[in-house]
């Protein structure tokens, strides 16, 4: 193994006052992928926030070529050519592809002008080198899907020339094609001797691109080792600290009662006439690639989007029209929004005020009862374990999976009977996952009725008894019992097979 | 968990960003004391208290608006149509009873539809307050000008200027108004649904939206509770002095309204922000102006004084605040 290029040293990082990295080392050689895992809040982040020059750590050092170096912020660190691709992106929405690229690095011409024809062209090259041809460098970054963009950062780390390369769950929004071609820039990357840090919660990836790999806990770093020499569920039992039970309940068997029945829902341009029923006590998966028009579908459904006329919808047998959200939440009917800080929580406003925010009707007589509203906030944090200093902490200080959970909170509130939870488990740890499936099976097994958008597929396999899969902005088809497999589903999501006709199920 | 916090957790917690405005003013008294004892008599004290609290009405209304992430701009100039329309109202019927009960009709739906215009516009238009609240406030104010013939509107009536000069136990109705005004709306803000959806929508728009809240309605009731801050303002102050010049009644309120919400931390990108401190930025200001005249600063050179105050109130704030 090489000498290491960056190491971190006794690194510990207080913050508000709790003590998020515990002398935590970690080492960076030339040429050498290495995997960070843990559960959330275990402190990878904020690790790689540290290296990145966007955190400052509490004690300890960073050493950098072999000198202690203090990195004041992200641009010292890019200075020195360490780059960081955050979970959110950071991308100006209204700016172009090639703009983004070369922001704060513009190429100028002799005469002081900028040179946008040398712009374009290197854009060109380096999406080319990411795989992105067919992206063109003037389109707008609003314009481009969730993965586009993803590709857009790892070309934008790349145009840095960077040494030291900080991934934070660079997967989480790709399709397995996508991973495959952000896999291969990887191995190139790595053949040029640059660092990288992967950040991820798919422990399958970090078997297959890793060289090393680091396990933290609680801000510990608790062992880092070959990753050749541990196998997915010893990660996996590092991570968590205790053995993992069986990660999915039992399934549900549905009840015979159409709960909800959709007939002919279209938003044009994105959704052709998709038609579907939800029994009651039944989890439905809902299934597809990213793009497929899964979350406009159900958005659309709840009322927070338009949807074209000769829809037809019936909540237990009664037909309802339903404009806006205030509808669908008056016919119970909740919607879990997939992107959290954009949708689901006000990160600013605390964990209380979160929770009753579409349920505070029932706390006012006519004035506010905080204290009314502070008992149903701690008797969530309890029945949901949500750790926090106090339900009056802000959302913003809270760990993924935590916030999750206060979204849960958020939409129990209204007393659903329908739950459309979109995504539920993107970017949580494996604990708040497990509890999440029990949540969503015990839902069911009280007759209540959940839709469950997944783009990851073990998820719908293990959660759902019937699928419908969706195929741009269609319904490709449905499987049910024992067709639900992660092939079958695949097949009809990538269009290979054709699935049962939708009516015939 | 134990209740004792340590004097040094107590000051290293200390919201500088809620409570600063208070330290502020605390600072400012203490240097008066110190400078000039006789601003405190009680006389004076009301007399300051009274200039800044015409400007409070409408820099507690402001208050709302910015927190739900907007802002108007027409505040002054809508101040002087409404005022204009009530000494009219009462002119033409004499001032009997019923006609200044007309007068505050029709003064308090003209000011508070206009609030409701400019939400429609901003919401459902899709216009930026800030555009368009430019765009009616040369409206209302070439409006007044007009009917005022470019000169100014007198009262005519001896019941109509009662209710600005008159006063209760030594205090004049004014200082009423405007701390009544700002308690209801305290509690408006922080103990109602309205309240909370207001602080939702200025934080977080996307989300109130997948909250089931109907943004566009609650940014309308803002402009509008702004529009009756506006009405007590225009009421009160133009019963006080009995006239409304259509060029300078109200003219650079927006400015004084929008600074004293500044100074009481409430953040103009909305979300945070609260009546108390908006109070105290407005009694701030009468205190810094009050102080300038104390120490015979040159009327010329107030301007710059409080344009400091002001950016030195936010720099305080802003040092403390989160670093992205």
């Amino acid at each position: 193994m090489n000498e290491a290029l960056i190491s971190a040293q006794g690194i510990c990082k207080d913050y508000l006052g709790v003590r998020v990295l515990d002398h935590v080392d970690i080492d960076g050689a030339p040429g050498q992928v290495h995997g960070i895992i843990g559960e959330n809040g275990a402190g990878k982040s904020t690790l790689m926030k540290i290296l990145a020059g966007f955190a400052q750590p509490t004690e300890g050092s960073v050493v950098f070529r072999g000198k202690p170096v203090v990195i004041a912020g992200p641009i010292a660190a890019k200075e020195m050519g360490i780059s960081m691709i955050h979970q959110e992106l950071n991308l100006i929405p209204d700016l172009t592809v090639y703009e983004n690229i070369f922001l704060g690095k513009e190429l100028v011409q002799g005469n002081g002008l900028l040179d946008k024809k040398a712009m374009i062209e290197e854009t060109r090259s380096l999406l080319a080198k990411v795989g992105e041809s067919g992206t063109d460098p003037r389109a707008s970054i609003t314009n481009l899907s969730v993965a586009k963009k993803q590709m857009v950062e790892i070309a934008k780390a790349l145009s840095n020339d960077s040494k030291v390369l900080i991934m934070d769950e660079p997967t989480a929004v790709l399709t397995d094609n996508e991973i495959e071609i952000l896999f291969a820039s990887i191995r190139q990357l790595k053949e040029k001797g640059v660092v990288i840090f992967y950040i991820s919660h798919r422990l399958k990836e970090v078997k297959q691109i890793c060289d090393t790999v680091t396990v933290l806990r609680d801000g510990r770093r608790i062992s880092t080792g070959n990753v050749c020499d541990v196998a997915e569920e010893d990660m996996a039992r590092l991570m968590v600290g205790r053995e993992l039970r069986e990660l999915y309940p039992a399934k549900v068997v549905p009840g015979d009662d159409v709960v909800l029945d959709v007939q002919n829902l279209s938003i044009p341009g994105v959704i052709q006439d998709v038609s579907f029923q939800l029994r009651k006590g039944e989890i439905l998966g809902f299934s597809g690639l990213v793009g497929s028009g899964r979350t406009e579908l159900m958005e659309a459904l709840v009322g927070l989007r338009h949807k074209a006329p000769g829809c037809s919808i019936s909540v237990m047998g009664k037909q309802v029209g339903i404009g806006q959200y205030g509808d669908a939440i008056r016919n119970h009917i909740v919607y879990l929004s997939e992107d959290r800080k954009r949708t689901g929580l006000i990160v600013d406003m605390n964990i209380t005020e979160n929770i009753t925010i579409v349920s505070l009707a029932n706390y006012c007589h006519p004035l506010v009862d905080r204290k009314a509203e502070g008992r149903t906030a701690a008797k969530y944090a309890q029945a949901f374990d949500i750790r926090c200093k106090s339900v009056t902490e802000l959302v913003r200080y809270l760990s993924g999976g935590n916030q999750q959970k206060v979204s849960l909170a958020k939409a129990m509130e209204v007393e659903p009977e329908i739950m459309i939870l979109d995504e539920p488990t993107r970017g949580i740890d494996i604990n708040t996952k497990q509890m999440i499936y029990r949540f969503i099976n015990d839902l069911a097994k009280q007759g209540k009725s959940c839709i469950v958008i997944s783009s990851e597929l073990p998820e719908i396999v293990g959660l759902c008894d019937h699928v419908a899969v969706m195929r741009g902005g269609q319904l490709a088809g449905f499987v049910h019992g024992k067709d639900v497999n992660e092939e079958d589903i695949m097949f009809l999501a990538t269009g290979v097979k054709k699935g049962v006709p939708a009516h015939a199920c | 968990m134990p209740a004792k916090i340590s004097l040094k957790d107590r000051i290293s917690n200390f919201n500088i960003e809620k409570y600063g405005p208070f330290l502020a003013l605390a600072v400012l008294l203490l240097i008066m004391l110190v400078l000039q004892p006789q601003f405190f008599k009680i006389n004076n004290v009301v007399n300051v208290l009274k200039q800044v609290s015409y400007m409070g009405c409408i820099a507690v209304g402001m208050t709302f608006v910015i927190i739900t992430g907007g802002i108007d701009l027409s505040v002054g100039s809508m101040a002087a149509m409404t005022g204009g329309l009530m000494l009219v109202t009462t002119n033409h019927f004499n001032g009997s009873i019923p006609s200044i009960i007309l007068a505050l009709v029709a003064g308090c739906a003209l000011a508070v539809g206009c609030g409701w215009a400019v939400g429609t516009l901003t919401t459902k238009g899709r216009i930026a307050p800030f555009i368009v609240t430019l765009g009616t406030g040369a409206i209302y104010r070439s409006i007044v000008l007009q009917a005022a013939n470019g000169g100014e509107f007198r009262g005519a009536t001896e019941t109509y200027p009662v209710i600005g000069q008159g006063s209760f136990l030594g205090i004049p109705y004014a200082i009423f108004v405007f701390l009544a005004f700002a308690v209801v709306c305290h509690i408006i803000l922080n103990n109602t649904r309205l309240g909370r959806y207001m602080y939702a929508v200025g934080s977080n728009e996307d989300v109130a939206r997948y909250s089931a809240i109907k943004t566009d309605r609650i940014k309308i009731v803002a402009y509008m509770i702004l529009g009756f801050g506006v009405f007590l303002m225009a009421l009160m102050f133009s019963s006080r002095i009995n006239a409304v010049s259509s060029s300078n009644f109200g003219a650079g309120l927006e400015l004084d309204a929008i600074a004293a919400v500044v100074i009481g931390g409430t953040s103009m990108k909305g979300g945070r922000g609260w009546i108390w401190g908006t109070v105290v930025g407005v009694i701030i200001l009468g205190v810094v102006g009050s102080m300038l005249n104390w120490l015979n600063v040159s009327a010329y050179l107030q301007g710059a004084v409080k344009g400091l105050v002001i950016i030195a109130a936010v720099l305080v704030q802003r040092g403390r605040g989160e670093v992205k």
